[in-house]
């Protein structure tokens, strides 16, 4: 069905709206793109990049002056958040890529997000000036202070307008609490604490107290030797404060309730799907790691991304999923080569639409994938300038698999591996996404909306 | 269900297990058929590939090792001789390389703005 659509029971049809970034071929590894992230709203979106640097784009307001930037992200602020480190007693180089960026609910007129690298957290406070006092008493309006004996009247400073500047300054810095490489962060639903979490240890923080953090999970083994499994990602709950999950390299994910102890080793629920014990090979391990957790919205399901799939859980049932897509199952027959190019241990996220009826996660070729729930329908669509004309609308792709190639399909063999979307977000409410192809960033719009 | 009709049906079923198993070893997986590849073009790789050590591996990036000592014994062998021309290709800094200032990577901050922020 040509530009078929999902989400929701209609045809949702995807046009492209905007692409941030550079055209060129020779990428900077500081540009690459490492996170994206719409906050509560969706008015803003913020990516983080290799070089440590944030951009966050804010949504054009409607308005009948300009039709034609309907619901367009500009660039709001931008600010270099982390910078490379060498830890000298350790001998450890730390990159200042920035792994994962969260927004924390707006309270007031300034916004405030959390991002990471894989040592250190930051709270970021953004906000806006567009008043500026004039008419001071001890200082000239270039500044210069004046000469007090010579002041002979007093007067009161006026807040004048001025062009809106947005600044963006760290208000908290959490350090020291990782020994391992942080891969999530995840804001609590009590807006006062959040965790983050590293290979083997998972920290509870309060928003306020940079000097200390609780550990809550600590899966280190006592002899190294042992190690057989590390954390690949955590999350909270988002409407219960006290419960959070963290899924596994061996496929697994682990519900905690803080409530039950000041640890939590002991899991309270325990998500694994059985195996078929003569199916497995060299690969299923690693295949099986998963690489993202989200929860839904609703909270009651939960959805994981490994390899090849996409799982969705029912928060109630442990022994498997209740759903599962395949996104790109014609990589079975390549798992050879993909674990020589190291591909095979590529990253890849996933995400909810607002209203939780459909899923999307990227894949190669710039290529992502879409699942509506309810339909069951799915989509691959491309990121690519070939498409970038205003509105214009995606064009549903296929992966051949067998020997006979239709005209627009594209052979396995034929598949830019390099060419990876691993970042993606759906704006919380309507249907706009975010999907970070490499060094450049697309924002994609359905046609209704 | 009547006895006959019992039977019947569980010599149904045992026939078509065994019908799957015999189509079962005469189609390899491909996921088995990829591990064969693998095994053939590194015949020395360990059984359990999810264990320790690629887990460990995992764990250390970012591990950087150098010697003083080591360093400045090169330094001083080479102090006669022409440095060698950098190679075109940055090769990674292993044990076996001694590292010297001009191999490091730069590890200073990018200076220039996102070009996304354009």
């Amino acid at each position: 069905f040509a530009g078929g659509g999902v989400g929701g029971g209609n045809d949702f049809q995807w046009c492209f709206s905007q692409v941030k970034g550079a055209i060129d071929e020779d990428v900077a590894e500081a540009d690459i793109i490492s996170t994206v992230e719409f906050n509560y709203s969706g008015e803003l979106l913020a990516t983080g990049d290799k070089g440590g640097r944030v951009v966050i784009f804010q949504r054009e307001q409607e308005s009948k002056n300009r039709p034609l930037s309907r619901g367009e992200y500009n660039v709001y602020s931008t600010f270099q958040s982390h910078e490379p480190e060498f830890d000298y007693l350790k001998s450890l180089e730390i990159e200042e890529k920035i792994n994962k960026i969260r927004w924390l609910p707006q309270q007031n007129a300034a916004h405030f997000l959390l991002s990471t690298n894989d040592k250190t957290i930051k709270l970021w406070k953004i906000s806006e000036r567009d008043k500026r006092a004039e008419g001071y008493n001890l200082k000239d309006e270039d500044g210069r202070l004046r000469d007090p004996f010579r002041i002979t009247t007093l007067r009161v400073p006026v807040l004048m307008p001025m062009d809106l500047m947005v600044e963006a300054s760290p208000r908290r810095i959490f350090a020291n609490a990782h020994t391992y490489h942080i891969n999530s962060i995840s804001v609590n639903s009590d807006h006062e604490t959040y965790l983050s979490a590293d290979d083997l240890r998972i920290n509870l923080w309060h928003l306020e107290i940079t000097d200390r953090s609780f550990n809550i999970v600590d899966i280190k083994p006592a002899n190294m030797e042992e190690l057989t499994e590390v954390i690949t990602a955590a999350e909270c709950h988002p409407h219960q404060c006290n419960v959070f999950v963290y899924s596994s390299s061996k496929g697994t994910i682990r519900l905690c309730d803080m409530r039950a102890a000041a640890l939590c080793d002991r899991h309270s629920k325990f998500f694994e799907e059985p195996e078929d014990p003569s199916s497995r090979s060299f690969f299923s391990e690693i295949i099986s790691s998963i690489s993202d957790v989200k929860f839904s919205h609703s909270g009651r399901y939960m959805m994981t991304r490994d390899y090849l799939s996409v799982k969705v859980w029912d928060l109630n049932m442990e022994n498997r999923p209740v759903e599962t897509y395949q996104v790109h199952e014609y990589l079975r027959s390549k798992l050879c080569s993909l674990y020589e190019n190291d591909c095979i241990f590529d990253k890849f996220e996933c995400c909810w639409n607002g209203s939780d009826s459909a899923i999307m996660t990227g894949s190669y070729n710039n290529f992502f994938r879409m699942f509506d729930r309810n339909t069951r329908r799915d989509i691959t669509l491309e990121a690519s300038r070939e498409n970038s004309k205003p509105r214009a609308m995606l064009k549903p792709r296929k992966v051949c698999t067998g020997g006979k190639r239709k005209k627009d399909e594209i052979s396995v063999d034929s598949l830019d591996f390099n060419k990876k979307i691993l970042h993606t977000a759906w704006h919380p409410k309507e249907n706009v996404i975010a999907v970070a192809a490499t060094n450049n960033l697309y924002i994609f719009q359905d046609k209704i909306n | 269900m009547s006895n006959e009709t019992e039977i019947a049906n569980q010599a149904m079923e045992e026939a078509t297990t065994e019908e799957q198993q015999e189509m079962q070893d005469k189609v390899v997986s491909p996921e088995k058929a990829e591990e064969a590849k693998l095994k053939a073009r590194y015949p020395h790789l360990g059984t359990k590939p999810g264990g320790s050590d690629l887990l460990r591996k995992r764990l250390q990036k970012g591990q950087k090792y150098f010697d003083s000592g080591d360093y400045n014994m090169a330094k001083a062998k080479m102090k006669n001789k022409q440095l060698p021309s950098a190679t075109a290709e940055k090769t990674e800094i292993t044990g076996d390389h001694i590292p010297t200032p001009q191999d490091l990577p730069q590890r200073k901050p990018s200076l220039v703005a996102s070009k996304l922020a354009v």
